[in-house]
């Protein structure tokens, strides 16, 4: 227990990072998903077909493998980041495809009444999104962003193989200096299930307070589809 | 589903008139342009710092570099289907133990499951790697990486069989006990082969997440696609080129399996429609 106490600060330390990882990478995830799902369905042929492009990429990449192309590869091709850059540049690209796919599904359960209906009184086609579909559809995609939110989360510890110093990776520097791997590690575990448990509280929190009443549940398939993994 | 929702987003637009067509030919143009420009600076970023070079690419197709990059993937492959055909059967009993009627067994189940879904497996990993060792508990390379797949595996597709059973259709239960089957018979006989049925989909997904957990072979030196490009790159100096040839190689076996998985669900939809 004193090697937890006395190397608290970088735990702490560790603790920042991951957090730092998760909502800088969630956040622009939340951002570029959302205009990939616009463009997927937009009128216009290219964005939907480069949008589509993207999620069957990012979708199907393993995450270390972007990171590590990120971290180690891209530098020979010019593009040097501090590896913390590099660590939420990949996080934002990878949940981004799941971002844009919860999103799209989420437009998609949204009966078709609706946006007849908007349309009908003179909404084109960002208005129709602005107005109704999307307030609704969000309303749906709660759980399943929250979702992507823990997904993020869990792979912010895959940036530890490209020594940012976020919890896995403190955790590991001090199991080889102090060889206390049992307790280090259970620390470490309790950690990442408090912050997992905080979010998806906070997410069942969010979704009973904008609750529509009764909601349409995605089938298993498209929650796998949508369902982030490392 | 699917014809609903392909309506769902066609009928975010009207059918575009001449005008609107125009303006959607025009944005078209306007945004392969964007594309082609994004794509061109990208290689463009490339080509100056001298990664287009021919001879920076064609080793890719030479016998001995695909035999070096095969024998990753026969790793990869390996422990994937490993971790799988042990992974699956051990999540179906983990999500029935869930879902029995004897609380501590349900709490056991819920607990595992929970556990190894909110942790990262890089953790387990090197929990693997760096803990055990100290308890003289020992494995090789292949099991370092594949137990730890097992576990959060096991944990993850528990979930997928839970969902898939609590699917099933809740006459099929009833009618299961107006027949004279003991709950247990009836989940064995009729409920369980509906529910695999269902999830058959989502299993294909699994599959797709474990192979992707496999490149954390790369953290315990197993010799599987992503270190083998590592070593790789040790050798050939060819950065850039090895790890994009890696990733593109998961991302095309990982297409396949989606494919598989949408063909399937798209056969299940069907077959449910026809009742």
């Amino acid at each position: 227990m004193e090697i937890i106490l006395e190397n608290w600060p970088m735990l702490l330390g560790g603790i920042g990072t991951t957090i730092a990882l998760t909502v800088l990478g969630y956040g622009f995830a939340l951002i570029l998903g959302t205009a990939l799902a616009v463009c997927r369905v937009s009128p216009i042929p290219p964005l939907r077909g480069a949008a589509t492009v993207y999620v069957e990429i990012f979708r199907n990449i393993p995450l270390l493998s972007l990171l590590i192309l990120i971290a180690f590869g891209l530098p020979d091709a010019g593009l040097l980041l501090p590896y913390f850059w590099c660590g939420v540049l990949g996080l934002t690209l990878s949940s981004a495809a799941f971002v844009c796919e919860n999103v799209r599904s989420g437009i998609n359960t949204v009966p078709i009444g609706h946006a007849e209906a908007a349309r009908s009184i003179g909404l084109g086609f960002f208005g129709v999104l602005r107005y109704v579909v999307l307030p609704q559809a969000f309303r749906t995609m709660i759980s399943p962003l929250v979702n992507v939110f823990i997904g993020t989360l869990i792979g912010s510890s895959l940036c530890a193989a490209i020594s940012v110093a976020e919890i896995t990776y403190v955790t590991q520097q001090l199991n080889i200096r102090t060889a206390e791997a049992v307790l280090l590690f259970l620390v470490a575990g309790v950690i990442y299930l408090a912050l997992s448990l905080a979010a998806a509280s906070g997410g069942i929190a969010l979704e009973k307070a904008l609750a529509p009443g009764r909601r349409r549940r995605p089938t298993t398939t498209q929650a796998m589809m949508g369902a982030q993994q490392a | 589903m699917s014809t609903n929702s392909s309506s769902a987003t066609q009928v975010l637009f009207d059918a575009p008139g001449p005008k609107g067509r125009r303006r959607i030919l025009l944005l078209s143009v306007l945004s392969v342009l964007g594309i082609a420009g994004l794509i061109g600076a990208g290689l463009w970023q490339f080509a100056v710092n001298g990664q287009l070079d021919a001879a920076k690419w064609l080793p890719y197709l030479r016998r001995d570099y695909i035999a070096f990059l095969g024998e990753g993937l026969w790793g990869t492959l390996r422990a994937t289907a490993v971790a799988a055909v042990i992974a699956f059967p051990f999540a179906l009993v983990l999500a029935l133990a869930r879902l029995a009627p004897l609380r501590p067994l349900s709490w056991a189940a819920t607990a595992w499951i929970e556990f190894f879904r909110g942790i990262p497996m890089l953790l387990v990993v090197y929990a693997f790697l760096l803990a055990l060792p100290a308890y003289g508990v020992t494995f090789d390379r292949f099991w370092m990486l594949v137990v730890p797949m097992i576990l959060v595996s096991s944990a993850t597709t528990a979930e997928v069989f839970r969902a898939g059973i609590r699917a099933v259709d809740r006459g099929q239960h009833e009618a299961a006990a107006a027949i004279g089957l003991m709950p247990r018979q009836s989940m064995v006989s009729v409920i369980l082969p509906q529910a695999v049925r269902l999830v058959l989909p989502s299993l294909v997904l699994a599959l797709v997440s474990l192979l992707k957990d496999s490149t954390l072979g790369f953290v315990v030196s197993y010799n599987e696609l992503q270190f083998q490009g590592k070593n790789m790159v040790s050798i050939t100096r060819f950065l850039v080129q090895t790890y994009l040839v890696v990733s593109g190689i998961y991302i095309v076996i990982n297409l396949l399996l989606t494919r598989v998985a949408l063909v399937l669900d798209a056969r299940m939809q069907k077959r449910a429609a026809q009742g």
